[in-house]
Order: structure tokens, then C-alpha cells, then sequence
């Protein structure tokens, strides 16, 4: 321990820990453009310089170590003026797109221009036209906007160990792009949106579908049905500043109504059936020497990540559709039939935490005889746009609860929203179905936690089984490089591409903070906690739904319709 | 296939390399294909375990290095003082113009490529262009046109015979 002196005041500090550490402990506020909490600092903005006495410049905070007896100004003019400084030059060859970009309102750059007081344009830069690149299904980015923080590089890289985009070029030409300036769609991208959730501007934003589904809901001609995924009602409120971790499932629900939909499911009863079919795969495997360690596949960007990468372990993984192909499925076959519908004039909408869920629902292998499971896919933020645009008070609506008949849920399903869930959930019932009787404790606390990596041991049975939880495809790399290396105690792996899982989805709420995403995570537990169905095969829904048309899990018909395929991809440019 | 087994060739060379060998190895790839292509950058990516935005980063930040293959009339318009002072720019302005492309790129018809190189120690003719090694001297930015032109209508008059 040391003590140095913030702007006065004396404060504690650890040896070793940058000053900026020591400044967000005791609330002082510097900003920040590059810096990303759990990655490396690069100092590369320089919008956290302070002044520290005996030294003639400025220093960037995040990369600055403490040191015992260091006096510092964070506020000083000669900061404020540099900070400001470096904001009026990033806007000098800036587009002038406040009001016509994704980010109006919730942008880093825009709000340090209104705190810094920027209200005159002092320098001109020379502006850049660059293309936009909307060929990928999940993200559209805009270089124009990049300001070079190179936080999506670093993430995509440390954190997905995708390494799609990088900077490219040199001086005052440098961009970040993709290799060959190709499109992300030709790219290793794998989709996750993790770029977009750490971006402070508007140069990498969801691919926006509110307009398309704002047509079908339109079209008199249609009948638009949606569902919602399990982490959306965790986090959705964030979005009108209500703190995170607050559920709102039920209001939620109404808001979906009164857009017009003319059902709400509720993708954690697809979850359920994700269990019941997931876990009859599993002890098929376990019993008849199939492929292990079997992997979940409910994750797309994940998928893409296996697909590209590890091609050779794609038999591991799950033929099972994530719970949202799987709803869309039933939606139009079971159910449009069921309301003598043609699946044709079935528009099926899902909401989803995820921009990979986009790249999900277009793939070739989740559209039979040109009917797509899934006509749109619309991120929690994209819905949240739609709840504002259509005037809907989600804090005072009064609460109403989901369709039937695919509208229960048990809180295994509902589990599915965060890293570690499929794997409690699938457990659960596979334990039931290996021996008819429940678990005693139904929370397994060794998978649960936002940890990378959680690995456990479970008595299934005469069966120990090996299980391991990742998070963060680095994370998943590692796992599966020790496979391939011989290592062979695992027989289940559950993985979620972002980390945390679903509920630190590309497509969720922009908020930074760590903390955030075990709120999100918690009221997942919460929930679980709270509830009496607390497993998937206890879901009456489900044995109506396999009663009434699927037959028995893993069964011809399900294997039709809630099954699918992967490819081995060699053209991307990895 | 060729291009892979020159690439093989040129790695086996490398052996056990780690990211520092990225760029001789560029340069090698580069001498030997005359162009880095995707197929030789997916190779070293593998090779060196770096994704291609990386090595794609790298190399475009120095610009020694072509991703196309150069044009059946390869423009080379030095950028050396003397020749930057006496208005080579303007020259090749004019060349990126006419030929719609820029530094390190080709024509999509594969006829013309053009490519900004240091002093080429031809000073006493500044500003100095050379097309497939041949100088054109003392160029006013009309004459980069001039150049185009003439090249276009003998490969027009080349078809016709
Ligand atoms: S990125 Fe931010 S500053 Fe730039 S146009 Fe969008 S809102 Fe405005
Ligand atoms: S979406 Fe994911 S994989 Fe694609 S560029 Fe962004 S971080 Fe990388
Ligand atoms: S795209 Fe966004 S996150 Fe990436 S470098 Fe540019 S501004 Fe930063």
C-alpha cells in the first residue's frame, strides 16, 4: 500500500495499479477512449492525461503506475484544455452525423464534445470518404466514424481470438479494416458484435432490422408472431435507465403487444426444448459411443468459430438448433398449421441480446423450401428503438404474460441468458433421464459465475461426467487446443461466444462496467431461485408439444425440424 | 498451385519463425510472386499462426508491398526530392486519375499498374516516371496523359493486327 494525493485529497493506493484504477475507486471521473477494463492499456487516445507534480507533461492515467507520494491534478486547466484539445481534433475530420447515426445520444465522442464544451469548430480536418460495409448480416461499419481507439481490435483479438479487423495503412491513411479491405462478410468475422458493444462511436453498429419488421407488422396480409430470448428481459431496461439487473419480462411482454405482434412467445420454452432434445443427444452419446466431449451449439458465433477454425471438431458439436431456430421451426410448422395459417404468410421475429443471431437466422441450413425459421432478428437495443419510436411506457405498462402455446418456460430455460445456464439446465434433465429421479440440489454453483472458464465434476448416475463452461472463444480455443492435445476427461462442453455469456451480448445494452453484467446475470438467478418449474422436462408445454407433433426427443420429426448441419469453412479469410 | 508451392518453397526456409520473420518473409513472397495475394497471405497466416488482418496490417503499412499483380505497363513516377520538388505529384495525380486506380494498384483490365518509388537516382531528369524500366523525362502532368494514351492506342492497334 501507498498514499498519493488526488487533487488534494489523500488516497490509498496499491502498489502496481494505475493511476486510473486508483482514480475510478475514488470517484473521480477521467475519460477514456481506448481503454477497455480487463484489457491491456495502450494509452493510445490520451483522454485520461493527468498532470502529476515534478513532471512537465501530461501522463496518460491508465498507463501509468502509482507510485508512493504522487500528487495529481486530474482536473487542472492544462488537462481539461488537452482532453479537450484531442476531442476537436478527432471531430475535425469527423462526419457531421449526429442526428442520422445509430449512436445519437449514446456516443462517447458526442458526449465528451457536450461535457468538454466543444461548441466551435476550431480546426478542419480533411474528411475521408470511405465505404460503408453493409454486406455482413450482424454489423454494418462505418470507417468514416472509427476514431482509431482500436478497442474493437483488441477485443475481437484478446477476447475472441477472432482477429477479423486490425489497423491497416499508416499515418494519416490509417483505418481500421479487414484483411484486404474485404468486407466483414468475407472475413473471419464470427459475428459476436463485441466490437460494437466497446465502440464509443457510431463506426460499428448492429445491422438494423426495426424497419423490416415495422413493415410486416404493418402488412395487414401478415401474421407476425415473436419471441423473446431468455437474457432480453434482464437487461432491456437498462435501456430506459432503469438499473441493471431489473426484470421486466412481463412488461416487456405487454410493450410487444401493443407493437402489434399478434403473438409473444417466449424463447426460453424453446430453450426447454433445446434441453430435452440437447440432453437426450448427450446420454445417446455417452451410452452409444458417439463423439465426445459433445459441445452446445446454441451459440452462432460460436458455431462459425468451430466451422472456420476447428473444422475437424465440428462431429462434436450439437446437431441441436439454438432454442431460437427451434421456435421459429415449430412456429411454421406446428404452429401455423395448428392456426391454419400458410407458412408463407408467417413473418417469425426474434429478439435476441446477439448480432450473431442475425448471421443465425440467414444461414442456408435454417431456410427450407425458401421458408426462412426466422424472418428477422432485432437486438434488445433495436427493440428498445421500436418501444421508444411507438411511445410505450415500459416502466408504467401494465404487466401481461406470453402466448400460449409456447409461452411457459421453466427457469432452466430461462438460465440459457448467461454462461454456464445450458449446462445447469441440460444437467438437470439429463440427470432425470439417466435416473428417473431429480437432482437434490438443482443449482450446480461450480458452473454458475461469469468466470471464463469453469470446469466440474458430476455424479450422473453410474456416470461421473466431466463438464466444462466457457465464455470468450479464447477461452473456448484454449479448451479445445487441449483436447486436440490428448486431453480426454471432458464429456460435455457448454460455450458462449461472448463472455459472460448471453447476457454481455453484442446486441444488448451499451454499458461497460463489469458490474453490469453480473446484475444481468444475478437476476437470471434470481429467477431461478424464485421459481417452482425449475427444469425443462417438467415444462407441461413441452410434453403437450412432443404429444400433440414432435413425437419422442430425438426422433425422426425432431430430427427434421430441430436439427441442423455445419459446414467446414475454408473460404473465409481467416 | 503456383503461386502455393513458391510459397511453400520460400517457407521452408523459415523454419520454426515466429511473427518477427513476418516481414522478410513478405518480402520474399513479394520478390518471388511480384504481388502479395490472398492465397500466399492465408499461407503465411497459417504458417506463422497470425490472422490475415494482421499480416494485412503489417504490410500495409509499409509501402513497399503490392497486393495485385502489377499491369502489362508497370508505372513507377519516383517521389525523390528533386523530383518531388519539381512537381512529381502533380504527375502522379494525374496517372491515378486518368487510370482511375492508385499507388500499389492495377487497372481491372491487368493493362496498367502504378506504384510510387523513392529516388530512382535519375535527378538530373526530374520529374522522372519509368514504364517497365524505361525513363520518360522532365513529365508535365499532360504527358502522364500523353502516356496512357499512346500505351492504349498501341495495344488497340497490337488487337487489330
Ligand atoms: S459517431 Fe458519435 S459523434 Fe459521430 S456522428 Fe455518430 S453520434 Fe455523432
Ligand atoms: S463481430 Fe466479433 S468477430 Fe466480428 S469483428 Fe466484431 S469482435 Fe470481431
Ligand atoms: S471502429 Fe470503433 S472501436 Fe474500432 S477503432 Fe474505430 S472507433 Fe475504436
Amino acid at each position: 500500500m501507498c498514499q498519493i494525493e488526488i487533487n488534494g485529497r489523500v488516497a490509498e493506493a496499491k502498489i502496481g495499479e494505475t493511476l486510473l484504477e486508483v482514480l475510478r475507486r475514488e470517484g473521480v471521473k477521467v475519460p477514456t477512449l481506448c481503454n477497455v477494463e480487463g484489457l491491456n492499456p495502450t494509452g493510445a487516445c490520451r483522454m485520461c492525461v493527468v498532470e502529476v507534480e515534478g513532471r512537465g507533461n501530461l501522463v496518460p492515467s491508465c498507463a501509468f503506475p502509482v507510485s508512493d507520494g504522487m500528487k495529481i491534478s486530474t482536473h487542472s486547466a492544462k488537462a481539461v484544455q488537452a482532453r479537450k484539445t484531442i476531442v476537436e481534433l478527432l471531430l475535425s475530420s469527423h462526419p457531421d452525423d449526429c442526428n442520422y447515426c445509430a449512436r445519437n445520444g449514446n456516443c462517447e465522442l458526442q458526449t465528451l464534445a457536450a461535457e468538454l464544451g466543444v461548441r466551435q469548430r476550431r480546426y478542419k480536418g480533411e474528411r475521408k470518404k470511405m465505404k460503408v460495409d453493409v454486406a455482413n448480416p450482424s454489423l454494418v461499419r462505418d470507417p468514416e466514424k472509427c476514431i482509431l481507439c482500436g478497442r474493437c481490435v483488441r477485443v475481437c483479438e484478446e477476447i475472441q481470438n477472432v482477429g477479423a479487423i486490425d489497423f491497416i495503412g499508416r499515418g494519416a491513411d490509417s483505418t481500421v479494416g479487414t484483411s484486404f479491405d474485404e468486407g466483414l462478410n468475407v472475413s473471419s468475422c464470427i459475428n459476436c458484435g463485441q466490437c460494437s458493444l466497446v465502440c464509443p462511436t457510431g463506426a460499428l453498429v448492429e445491422k438494423r432490422n426495426v424497419e423490416d419488421v415495422m413493415a410486416a407488422l404493418a402488412d395487414p396480409r401478415k401474421y407476425v408472431v415473436v419471441q423473446h430470448a431468455p437474457s432480453v428481459s434482464v437487461t432491456l431496461a437498462e435501456e430506459f435507465g432503469v438499473k441493471p439487473g431489473t426484470d421486466i419480462d412481463k412488461e416487456m411482454v405487454a410493450a410487444l403487444r401493443r407493437l402489434g405482434f399478434d403473438r409473444v412467445f417466449d424463447t426460453s420454452f424453446s430453450a426447454d426444448l433445446t434441453i430435452m432434445e440437447e440432453a437426450s443427444e448427450l446420454v445417446s452419446r455417452l451410452t452409444h459411443g458417439g463423439t465426445l466431449p459433445m459441445m452446445t451449439s446454441c451459440s452462432p458465433g460460436w458455431i462459425k468459430f468451430v466451422e472456420q477454425y476447428y473444422p475437424e471438431m465440428i462431429p462434436n458439436l450439437s446437431t441441436c438448433k439454438s432454442p431460437q431456430q427451434m421456435m421459429g421451426a415449430i412456429i411454421k410448422s406446428f404452429f401455423a398449421r395448428r392456426e391454419g395459417l400458410d407458412p408463407k404468410d408467417v413473418v417469425s421475429v426474434s429478439i435476441m441480446p446477439c448480432t450473431a443471431k442475425k448471421f443465425e437466422a440467414s444461414r442456408n441450413e435454417m431456410i427450407v423450401d425458401d421458408i426462412p425459421d426466422v424472418d428477422f432478428v432485432l437486438t434488445t437495443r433495436e427493440l428498445a428503438q421500436l418501444i421508444k419510436m411507438h411511445g410505450i411506457d415500459i416502466e408504467n405498462i401494465p404487466g401481461e404474460t406470453a402466448d400460449n402455446p409456447f409461452g411457459e418456460r421453466s427457469s432452466a430455460g430461462k438460465l440459457f441468458g448467461g454462461s454456464g445456464g445450458v449446462m445447469e439446465a441440460a444437467l438437470r434433465t439429463a440427470y432425470h433421464m439417466v435416473t428417473s429421479e431429480e437432482l437434490t440440489d438443482l443449482k450446480i454453483p461450480a458452473v454458475r459465475g461469469s468466470k471464463g472458464r469453469k470446469e466440474a465434476r458430476i455424479q450422473v448416475g453410474d456416470l461421473e461426467l466431466g463438464v466444462a463452461v466457457v465464455s470468450g472463444l479464447a477461452n473456448a480455443r484454449k479448451l479445445l487446443d487441449e483436447i486436440k492435445e490428448g486431453r480426454n476427461d471432458i464429456h460435455f462442453i457448454e460455450v458462449m461466444t461472448c463472455p459472460g455469456g448471453c447476457v454481455s451480448g453484442g446486441g444488448q445494452p451499451i454499458n461497460l462496467s463489469p458490474d453490469t453484467v453480473r446484475q444481468r446475470q444475478k437476476a437470471l438467478y434470481r429467477l431461478d431461485q424464485e421459481e417452482t418449474l425449475r427444469t425443462s422436462h417438467q415444462n407441461p408445454a413441452v410434453h403437450r408439444l412432443y404429444k400433440e407433433f414432435l413425437g419422442t426427443p430425438n426422433g425422426e420429426k425432431s430430427h427434421r425440424l430441430l436439427h441442423t448441419s455445419y459446414v467446414a469453412r475454408t473460404d473465409v479469410l481467416k | 498451385m503456383e503461386t502455393q508451392a513458391k510459397v511453400d518453397e520460400i517457407l521452408t526456409r523459415y523454419k520454426d519463425a515466429k511473427r518477427d520473420a513476418l516481414i522478410p518473409i513478405l518480402q520474399d513472397v513479394q520478390d518471388s510472386c511480384g504481388y502479395l495475394s490472398k492465397e500466399a497471405v492465408i499461407q503465411i497466416g497459417a504458417y506463422l499462426n497470425l490472422p490475415t488482418s494482421k499480416i494485412y496490417g503489417v504490410a500495409t503499412f509499409y509501402n513497399q508491398f503490392r497486393f495485385q499483380p502489377v499491369g502489362q505497363h508497370h508505372i513507377q513516377v519516383c517521389r525523390g526530392t528533386a523530383c518531388h520538388v519539381k512537381g512529381s505529384s502533380g504527375v502522379f495525380d494525374r496517372f491515378c486519375r486518368d487510370l482511375k486506380i492508385n499507388d500499389g494498384e492495377t487497372t481491372r483490365d491487368g493493362m496498367f499498374s502504378l506504384e510510387v518509388v523513392s529516388c530512382i537516382g535519375a535527378c538530373g531528369l526530374a520529374p522522372v516516371i519509368a514504364v517497365n524500366g524505361e525513363f520518360h523525362a522532365k513529365l508535365v502532368d499532360d504527358d502522364a496523359s500523353r502516356i496512357v494514351k499512346e500505351y492504349k492506342k498501341a495495344a488497340k492497334e497490337g488487337d487489330n493486327k
